[in-house]
């Protein structure tokens, strides 16, 4: 079958728009939500500024029983959540609420991880100098880990281009919907070539993005 | 200032309970520069974070300021906090701030102007000599100047005490000395009273005033520098010195100068006052004896002087007694029949 080139072009625009909508959103929303849920979790941990069990071994359980879900049977599987919040399971922006969830686990992960790797000399000189929880969060915490967590916010935004296109699948279109219809069930090549080389694209400029952005706050 | 009332602080399950800190009592003046010397897992380091309740003690009582700290709410502690400066071995500077945002820090949470801020940075930095480094991130900072933006850092509040975490241990002998000579500027020219843990005795000899040794958790010995020195009663103690004032021989060397031996041997112990008098060669004069140094040792220690000599004394025999009876009116004298460990 071949393609019609002139009405493919303004497609393949709108499909690429959808697949940076959703993963954009996604990011904004997965960074805050993560970010929140990292920190909370890094804080409440044995012997750290606000220590406590129920809180942490609750957290940590959930993410460890989300994360490990493939991220399709996911989708499918919060589409009554989807249909409660969003009105519908179709489209753009119906497909950023199962992502976000998924993402802010990881996202939660991420920051964790590299929250720990802070010298606790660190926290420590700052809760003697007086600082209170929360102004050791946002003045001493964020600002250390802030480098390595953009490297590890791009390694999850490259994570996101792929559940996008598998979110396109279910109905939310984007590069990955396009790819599906038209390069996989049309046995049309050419449109499998154009959609992949854009979600390469797509990711090399995140993770410049990302680089650029963790150099300007790296400082070890 | 910082008074300790039988403190005790115990880490870890009751089965298996490790006592960092057992039954301390001690008190820190006002104005003095406090030392405290123990090996590693002595507990001075806990210690020393019962003084700003980064520890919580088990039992007893920690006052500073006429205040209980464990009896504080946490915004009094936060308060009291804000009082105390504290310096580290590992410097914990703060990576993504530059030096001059690294001062200014505790002075935001203080919520002072940002024009007040830069005032006070800017004399700080002047007092810790690195005005031309203020934009400069810590990693491009040499271990000495980490903790001269540590010591700038921690007196930006202007507190009344400053409490020293092994502040040196990380350093070379050479920037040991220009650290703790600063640290002698901030005691003399703020009235900072300082505490400081330590495990060189070179740090005590240099800067401090009075001492507590400790091991296992227990203060075991505590008194002025001086008097440690040249009166130590403690075994650890002893050690602790003979690091800094070498003055013993080897047994090697002593079994030579044993079979080589023409007269008596002695160890001759100068303390204060009589160090500056030409004692030796005036009595030896008299009596027409001879003595020979072999080894000697005399060290300034709170511009004070004491120190021992190992001297030979050649001579009539009767003459050399005399000469050893009218010394030892003015000096302690001690013969040296058998090896002394």
């Amino acid at each position: 079958m071949k393609v019609e080139w002139n009405t493919f072009w303004p497609r393949i625009l709108e499909a690429t728009g959808e697949t940076i909508t959703m993963v954009l959103f996604t990011l904004i929303f997965a960074s805050m939500i993560g970010l929140a849920i990292g920190l909370l979790l890094f804080v409440t941990r044995k012997g750290n500024i606000l220590e406590n069990r129920i809180v942490f071994l609750s957290l940590n359980l959930l993410i460890n029983i989300i994360r490990p879900i493939p991220f399709i049977i996911f989708l499918v599987a919060v589409s009554p959540l989807t249909r409660l919040f969003m009105g519908t399971t179709i489209g753009t922006a119906a497909a950023v609420l199962p992502m976000t969830i998924a993402a802010s686990f990881a996202v939660a992960r991420v920051v964790e991880n590299n929250l720990v790797s802070i010298d606790p000399g660190i926290i420590e000189a700052a809760q003697a100098m007086g600082a209170s929880p929360l102004q050791i969060i946002f003045g001493v915490l964020i600002p250390e880990a802030l480098g390595p967590l953009i490297l590890g916010i791009t390694f999850i935004t490259v994570g996101l281009i792929d559940f996008s296109a598998m979110a396109g699948t279910v109905g939310g279109g984007g590069l990955g919907d396009l790819a599906m219809t038209y390069g996989y069930q049309r046995f049309d090549t050419s449109v499998m070539i154009v959609t992949v080389v854009i979600l390469i694209l797509l990711v090399q400029v995140a993770q410049f993005i990302g680089n650029f952005l963790s150099r300007l706050f790296l400082r070890r | 200032m910082i008074t300790f009332e039988q403190v005790s602080k115990s880490f870890g399950t009751k089965e298996n309970e490790i006592k960092a800190v057992q039954d301390v009592s001690l008190e820190i003046n006002k104005g003095e520069i406090f030392g405290v010397i123990g090996f590693s897992g002595a507990g001075k380091s806990t210690l020393l974070r019962l003084v700003n309740l980064l520890e919580q003690p088990t039992s007893g009582k920690i006052i500073v300021n006429d205040q209980q700290v464990n009896q504080l709410s946490q915004k009094e502690l936060r308060k009291l906090r804000s009082r105390i400066g504290m310096i580290f071995q590992s410097f914990n500077l703060f990576s993504s701030r530059t030096v001059y945002g690294n001062i200014a820090y505790p002075l935001k949470l203080a919520g002072w102007t940002k024009n007040k801020i830069d005032e006070r940075v800017k004399e700080l930095l002047r007092f810790v000599a690195l005005e031309d480094k203020a934009d400069k991130y810590p990693e491009n900072l040499s271990g000495g100047q980490k903790q001269r933006v540590g010591i700038a850092r921690a007196l930006a509040t202007s507190p009344d005490i400053l409490i020293c975490d092994e502040a040196t241990s990380a350093l070379d002998p050479e920037t040991t000395d220009e650290i703790l000579s600063l640290l002698r500027r901030v005691n003399k020219e703020y009235s900072i009273t300082i505490m400081l843990i330590t495990h060189e005795m070179h740090v005590i000899k240099s800067i401090c005033n009075r001492v507590a040794v400790m091991e296992n958790g227990k203060v075991i010995e505590e008194g002025q520098v001086f008097d440690l020195f040249t009166k130590p009663q403690k075994k650890t103690t002893k050690n602790f010195i003979r690091s800094v004032l070498n003055d013993q021989l080897s047994y090697h060397l002593y079994e030579k100068l044993k079979k080589e031996q023409r007269g008596r041997m002695f160890r001759i112990i100068f303390k204060e006052g009589v160090s500056n008098e030409p004692i030796l060669s005036r009595t030896c004069k008299r009596y027409e004896v001879d003595f020979n140094i072999i080894y000697g040792n005399i060290n300034e220690l709170q511009e004070r002087l004491f120190g021992s000599l190992i001297v030979e004394f050649i001579g009539e025999e009767k003459e050399v007694q005399r000469v050893i009876e009218e010394l030892a009116e003015i000096v302690e004298l001690k013969e040296m029949i058998e090896y002394e460990s």
